[in-house]
């Protein structure tokens, strides 16, 4: 039988206070009455009225917005298509450089995947603005989505495709209808981990945007170089809450589906047995 | 048979073009000389492919081992990276091996407590502690009221506070493959080192580390490269002496407008990649192995 230690309780309650504690004092400051971060001068959210009105950080939000769904979305596409061709494409040329370009970016120094995407739409004569920020986080993202998505397509059932390709439906059809309905958890959390990391992103937005378009981590960057403010604390704690609010309804939601699931194997061997 | 042509074509030339030529431009401009045009660098294209050729030299390269501001940089990143991810393990391990050994019910809590931290900005948590750190920060309050210091330490600013931000954000990568390692462990194995003799001590070293390797390894990797080339870490929470390649990088590009020595910096940073990149990926090919 396993059995928490004394050592074992210790290490998980450091482990979670570290983890936890930092945010939990970013919130509580983003309350509070004083300019001075580090002083506690009363309750307060007069900071998130005055974010409201800072139309600067709304314009990022929206541009940060709008390049995350739109990003998010061709990069769940693309990258659907590449772990299918990757699990199910069999040989073909240049195999194993199209495996390599999936891999190779989720290790790859962001500076370095900023600086030559930048390189490269100034060599093309692209103007940096929306557009290009897209084009760069569709590139990175969708290879991390077709890394979750290819974990699921390994692990199911290829004879389910099969028999259906055997009963009639063009290879067409057989995805739509079988495969796609399968690994469609995952390609929503591919959505999901694209969308986030779009949101996330610093680095490769600082090289390749432009004048025109300033994403939110941008501007809180420029923001926090000069040192910390009351301001930023507020935005970081409405980002905090949508993110633990979509994680933890997310987690609810997958739970009660599998409990469903659970329930009708069940009911289903009873009807047979 | 057009579908399928048409499956593959599409993500594969997307990424030709958009990851594998800009590499190829970026190891051509690491090549080329610094001029004061737009582009900021010669020879470009409209020069023709002949010219462009016989212009192309290894001059920038000469140049980073003569200035040792880069190869400070360079060894300045690798230990910050080393030590960092040897403390993320020390951090880690504990954190995971605590998760393994916790009730069947808490477990999946457990989990999503570790994971929420990565789907928040990683901006946020390194600018949280920014607040902390600092000279009239909590930390420094904390102590200062527990009586341990008189004056406030210099923490913020310094490549101990990268330590802390790194060892932080990065956690999470460390906590989860250890976890999933040890997850799978069989707690008769240790029994059976019991029974036999060892002490709870030496069961824990003899059995269960060694089972463990793969996520120690696996773990490692995924803090140790990121780690390699961080920019936003060293930027926020480290100061001026603080040398670390991503940083000058960045540095070397918006602040210099020098993009030939940029790329060259870019190229080397990829070749002192490579090593662990080809590493983690045996490491990883051969678990898979294993498993099957």
């Amino acid at each position: 039988m396993r059995r928490l230690s004394w050592f074992n309780v210790t290490s998980l309650t450091l482990g979670f206070a570290f983890l936890y504690l930092p945010m939990v004092i970013l919130v509580i400051y983003s309350f509070n009455a004083s300019k001075l971060v580090t002083v506690w001068a009363g309750f307060s959210t007069k900071w998130y009225g005055e974010l409201i009105q800072n139309e600067a950080f709304l314009d990022a939000a929206w541009v940060t917005l709008k390049v995350a769904v739109i990003s998010s979305t061709f990069a769940t596409i693309l990258g659907t298509m590449a772990a299918y061709v990757l699990v199910r494409g069999g040989r073909f040329l240049g195999r194993t450089l199209f495996s390599g370009m999936i891999y190779a970016p989720l290790v790859m120094p962001e500076v370095i995947t900023g600086l030559s995407l930048l390189l490269l739409f100034i060599g093309i004569g692209l103007d940096r603005g929306v557009l290009t920020i897209v084009l760069a986080h569709t590139t990175f993202s969708m290879c991390y989505v077709s890394v979750v998505v290819s974990s699921r397509l390994v692990s199911f059932d290829r004879s389910l495709e099969e028999a259906a390709l055997d009963l009639g439906s063009s290879p067409w059809e057989a995805f739509r209808l079988v495969t796609l309905p399968i690994i469609a958890p995952a390609v929503i959390s591919g959505w999901l981990l694209a969308f986030t990391l779009s949101l996330d992103d610093l680095v490769i937005a600082s090289f390749t945007s432009g004048p025109s378009a300033t994403t939110l981590p941008i501007k809180i960057f420029s923001a926090v170089r000069l040192g910390v403010s009351p301001e930023i604390n507020a935005l970081s704690t409405i980002m905090i809450a949508i993110v633990t609010v979509g994680v933890i309804s997310a987690s609810l939601v997958s739970k009660r589906n599998s409990l469903r699931a659970q329930k009708d194997a069940q009911a289903a061997e009873r009807a047979n047995g | 048979m057009m579908r399928r042509a048409a499956l593959i074509t599409v993500p594969y030339l997307w990424l030709l073009l958009l990851f594998l030529v800009p590499f190829l431009i970026v190891f051509k401009i690491s090549l080329s000389d610094t001029a004061l045009a737009i582009p900021p660098y010669a020879p470009t294209m409209r020069d023709g492919l002949f010219a462009l050729l016989a212009e192309l030299d290894f001059e920038n390269f000469v140049f980073l081992t003569e200035d040792d501001l880069y190869w400070k940089a360079y060894l300045s990143s690798l230990k910050i990276a080393v030590i960092s991810t040897v403390l993320t393990l020390l951090v880690g391990y504990p954190i995971a091996y605590g998760m393994a050994r916790a009730p069947e019910e808490w477990r999946p809590t457990l989990m999503m407590l570790v994971i929420l931290p990565f789907w928040t900005s990683f901006l946020i948590r390194v600018y949280a502690w920014m607040g902390i750190l600092s000279n009239e920060g909590l930390l420094n309050q904390f102590l200062q009221w527990l009586g341990l210091i008189n004056d406030p330490l210099t923490i913020l600013n310094t490549t101990t506070a990268v330590y802390i931000g790194i060892v932080y954000t990065y956690l999470p990568f460390m906590i989860l493959p250890i976890y999933a390692a040890l997850d799978r462990l069989d707690d008769s194995l240790n029994e059976a080192a019991e029974d036999l003799g060892c002490s709870r001590m030496q069961a824990f070293w003899l059995v269960t580390i060694p089972l463990s390797k793969n996520g120690i390894i696996a773990g490692s990797f995924l803090v140790f490269i990121p780690a390699l080339g961080e920019f936003v870490i060293p930027s926020l929470l480290g100061g001026s002496g603080t040398l670390m390649i991503g940083k000058v990088l960045w540095e070397e590009f918006f602040n210099n407008r020098d993009w030939p020595v940029a790329s060259a910096v870019a190229v080397i940073l990829l070749l002192i990649l490579v090593i662990p990149i080809v590493l983690f990926q045996r490491n990883q090919q051969k678990q898979a192995e294993a498993e099957q």
